[in-house]
């Protein structure tokens, strides 16, 4: 059974880790994948190769989620394509890992433009796109540090607590027109980036997930498809935890 | 239908008036019943009529009857 047959999504910051496992099972279950990276051709062959894998469309699209006005053209170039978009994951993100003393108001201010306002921008031209098909589904990338607080996140938890608001008064706000908004807020999860800058004690951080392991990141694209598809039709406004029971 | 004609009707029906009544003097001042929700709900259907969609400057600019009309212009669509 496929999830998100002919479904138009758009995933932002595919080019590795989450949004990678995103795309392709969103691919997997016969979506209409417009994978979204910064940095021109990088996912090329990989989204050629997706397309011609699962029988579908995936298609790269470049830009700075930072450049608004570039980012909404590009929006729009996709709903002129399909017609309409079904689905917004927002996951492009940056994080740093820095105690309170060390974090550079520069990279704070880069971090809230990329996770907040980079986010907001994409939300608000996409509902406006899904205000007119009376449907759809959006994602935002939230993190479980922005409800439990994690020493050396400071500047990143407080860009995931502004997603988790923002998801939460959009829900509200969309809910009339039959579009849902939801957050995934993931524990630690094994990507290359996390598991770079935990190497040295890797160990010390499984003590803290009650399950004993990282989390994959296809199982928090599973989370993002079923939010996706219509098995989640009633749920809205729901920010939820994939972190297999951590402890910070 | 041409376009004046479409424009007017989308204002009649947002605004529940008689077309006569709209003229330069039709803003949000004027009319009472000019508030944010009924002007995202002009916005939206202006949008879905002409198939733009709009600025948010543009949405919040869009404050009276002829004021409407140059913002269209700038999406190409020429109010005559």
């Amino acid at each position: 059974m496929k999830l998100l047959e002919n479904k138009v999504c758009l995933v932002s910051g595919t080019n590795k880790g989450i949004g990678h496992a995103i795309v392709e099972a969103f691919a997997k279950h016969g979506a209409i994948v417009y994978a979204h990276a910064r940095s021109v051709g990088c996912i090329d062959q990989w989204t050629d190769s997706l397309s011609e894998k699962y029988q579908t469309k995936v298609v790269p699209v470049y830009f700075d989620v930072t450049d608004l006005d570039v980012a909404r053209k590009r929006v729009m170039a996709i709903k002129t394509a399909e017609k309409r978009i079904d689905v917004l994951i927002n996951n492009a993100g940056m994080v740093t890992y820095e105690m309170i003393p060390m974090v550079q108001m520069s990279t704070f201010k880069s971090m809230i433009d990329v996770n907040v306002v980079g986010a907001f921008n994409l939300l608000q031209i996409v509902s406006r796109i899904m205000t007119r098909q009376k449907s759809g589904s959006i994602i935002n990338m939230a993190s479980i540090v922005a409800d439990r607080g994690a020493s050396g996140q400071v500047s990143y938890a407080t860009t995931k607590g502004a997603v988790i608001a923002m998801t939460k008064s959009a829900a509200k706000e969309l809910a009339p027109l039959q579009i849902r908004v939801n957050a995934v807020a993931p524990g630690m999860v094994g990507t290359v980036r996390f598991k770079d800058v935990f190497e040295k004690n890797f160990q010390e951080k499984l003590n803290n997930i009650g399950m004993g392991r990282l989390a994959e990141p296809e199982e928090i694209a599973d989370m993002c498809l079923f939010l996706s598809s219509d098995m989640s039709s009633y749920v809205t406004g729901q920010i939820i935890g994939v972190d297999g029971s951590t402890e910070l | 239908m041409n376009t004046l004609e479409t424009y007017n009707a989308i204002f009649t029906e947002t605004f529940q008036v008689e077309e006569n009544v709209l003229d330069t003097d039709f803003n949000s001042d004027t009319v009472e019943k000019w508030d944010s929700v009924c002007q995202l709900s002009l916005v939206t259907t202006m949008e879905d009529t002409f198939d733009i969609m709009m600025e948010p400057e543009d949405i919040i600019g869009f404050k009276s009857y002829e004021i409407g009309k140059s913002i269209l212009a700038k999406y190409d669509v020429t109010i005559a």
